[in-house]
């Protein structure tokens, strides 16, 4: 028997990049985590920490250098489907209607025509695309774009969803929208997320545990607990005296990393 | 649907565009009769009309010529060389230039024959042709397969080799594999300059059958072009001329329909559109 804090491990991870002058580069250092089943982990970092290499090293398009990715024991890689991938890039293809990127992971599955059509509707309902299903993504605005984004990773209702940025190019308003939108989806049936993000608000305001992650090599600094209730109103957080406790003491730490993140890019 | 929650934003209002395209329309046909008028008034009286002839014998030429001459035997004999000649360099070019594509080492070892065999000229390889292959349509047909196939090739490349890695990475990470991550992300990603080939290339076609028929031939409208000028009917060789040009503008719009229907998910206004890049 399993545990549920099994559920994804991250087990010593380790990722070096060849740099193009001969050289080693160390993104991602030693990076151990036990997630449990239908957990919300954010990670926040200083950019370039090598956040997103660790999302990639999840789906398999790279591999770690050593160290290894389980879901249920077995490699991560090896169970895509169980893997919905949000990238923070606007990747609907412009080629599909929003209908149609919606389905695409279902039409690979090989669900019927008349299945799909339910899933996507039922799922563009909920985050009130209904009406917008047959534009082309150059129709749409930034905030619609990403929230079809969301709903294709989760059509075919995998396990474990990974985000990496995805409310980052978004303005203010259109973010805390969407960020309650999957606040509520996701307490709806409680799949796992790993949520990567630059912003320590978002972190503190979605996230169950919250990961610090160091300047590169991107090491685990700390882990912080956040206990606020669910369900959350994001538009009231601020003023919850908890949420201001985490805000300041990780905010002490990420600084940290920030100005060490900075001083790298100055060398 | 006035009470319902229909999307507030409803796709622009279609009544302007239309309009701006009439005036177009009027513009083009303003142009058409100025450039037709002045040919039929000039000619005459400013050049003889023996080198230049005028759009009214011409049109009376052409009207006599399908009516009551050889008109359907030369333009059978054409595009037949035309059809079959592009569909064989379309299809191979096609079948050759999207896997091409995914094989980067391939395509390098590869690179500089193709490149060699497209800088023959082909005009050059005509007579050949007609040894090889003797003065009936089959010497045509592979003339305009020569030059369509290195067209359609080198698009449908170019195309493949386009198309956003982030676009495949994703549909892999989605679970598509090698046939489906073809046919629904590296096929239509690269569907731009697979259209351009296939447009770009008729008036090629067009061209390898006009002059394999100037070379040597027994029918076909190049065929009828090259005897009007022999016996100095500049009529004659005008009325063919547009009836070549009426084709590349009919095959042409063919062309512009499918490319409407395949490419209707891109933005309108191209310019500012990052997929149109090297349109």
């Amino acid at each position: 028997m399993q545990s549920s804090s099994d559920f994804l491990i991250f087990d010593n991870v380790t990722k070096v990049f060849e740099s193009p002058d001969g050289g080693q580069v160390t993104a991602i250092d030693n990076f151990s985590l036990n997630v449990s089943d239908g957990e919300f982990i954010t990670i926040v970092g200083p950019s370039g920490c090598g956040k997103s290499t660790l999302l990639n090293l999840v789906v398999g398009l790279d591999k770690p250098s050593s160290g290894q990715i389980l879901i249920n024991g077995k490699p991560a890689w090896q169970q895509l489907r169980n893997i919905g991938y949000v990238t923070q890039e606007d990747n609907l293809y412009p080629w599909r209607t929003l209908r149609e990127n919606v389905e695409f992971p279902l039409e690979i599955r090989g669900m019927s025509k008349s299945e799909r059509r339910k899933r996507s509707a039922e799922l563009l309902e909920k985050v009130g695309l209904a009406g917008f299903e047959n534009r082309y993504g150059h129709q749409l605005s930034g905030g619609m774009r990403q929230r079809g984004n969301i709903v294709r990773a989760l059509s075919f209702d995998p396990g474990l969803i990974i985000m990496d940025e995805p409310f980052g190019p978004l303005d203010a308003q259109t973010r805390i929208v969407l960020q309650q939108q999957l606040l509520d989806l996701w307490l709806q049936d409680k799949k796992t997320v790993i949520f990567i993000t630059h912003d320590l608000q978002e972190a503190i305001a979605l996230g169950d545990r919250v990961v610090v992650m160091t300047a590169r090599p991107g090491r685990i600094r700390s882990v912080y607990d956040i206990k606020l209730t669910r369900p959350r109103d994001l538009h009231h957080l601020h003023d919850d005296p908890e949420f201001r406790n985490a805000l300041s003491d990780l905010w002490d730490e990420l600084a940290d990393e920030v100005s060490a993140a900075n001083a790298m890019g100055r060398k | 649907m006035s009470e319902t929650s229909k999307p507030t934003q409803q796709p622009q209002p279609v009544a302007k565009p239309k309009r701006s395209v009439n005036t177009t329309l009027i513009w083009q046909l303003v142009i058409l009769v100025v450039l037709l008028g002045s040919w039929e008034v000039m000619s005459g009286r400013l050049f003889d009309s023996f080198w230049v002839s005028k759009p009214s014998l011409i049109v009376s030429y052409i009207y006599n010529w399908v009516l009551n001459g050889d008109f359907m035997r030369h333009l059978t004999a054409t595009m037949t060389e035309i059809i079959v000649g592009y569909s064989l360099g379309a299809g191979l070019g096609l079948a050759l230039g999207l896997p091409i594509g995914r094989m980067e080492r391939t395509a390098k070892i590869l690179d500089p024959f193709l490149l060699a065999l497209n800088g023959i000229p082909r005009v050059a390889l005509a007579p050949l042709f007609v040894i090889w292959f003797g003065i009936g349509i089959t010497p045509k047909i592979v003339l305009v397969f020569t030059l369509v196939f290195f067209v359609v090739f080198y698009n449908s490349y170019a195309g493949v080799r386009s198309v956003e890695r982030r676009y495949v990475d994703l549909a892999w990470v989605m679970g598509a594999r090698s046939f489906r991550l073809f046919s629904k992300v590296i096929l239509p990603a690269a569907m731009p300059y697979i259209i351009l080939g296939l447009k770009l290339s008729i008036p090629y076609a067009v061209i390898g059958a006009i002059i394999g028929e100037f070379i040597a031939s027994s029918e076909g409208l190049g065929y009828k072009i090259q005897l009007e000028t022999s016996i100095y009917n500049t009529t004659g060789t005008m009325g063919g001329i547009i009836v070549l040009m009426i084709l590349v503008v009919l095959l042409n719009s063919i062309l512009a329909w499918i490319e409407r229907r395949a490419l209707a998910w891109r933005p309108p206004s191209r310019s500012s559109d990052a997929g149109g890049q090297g349109l």
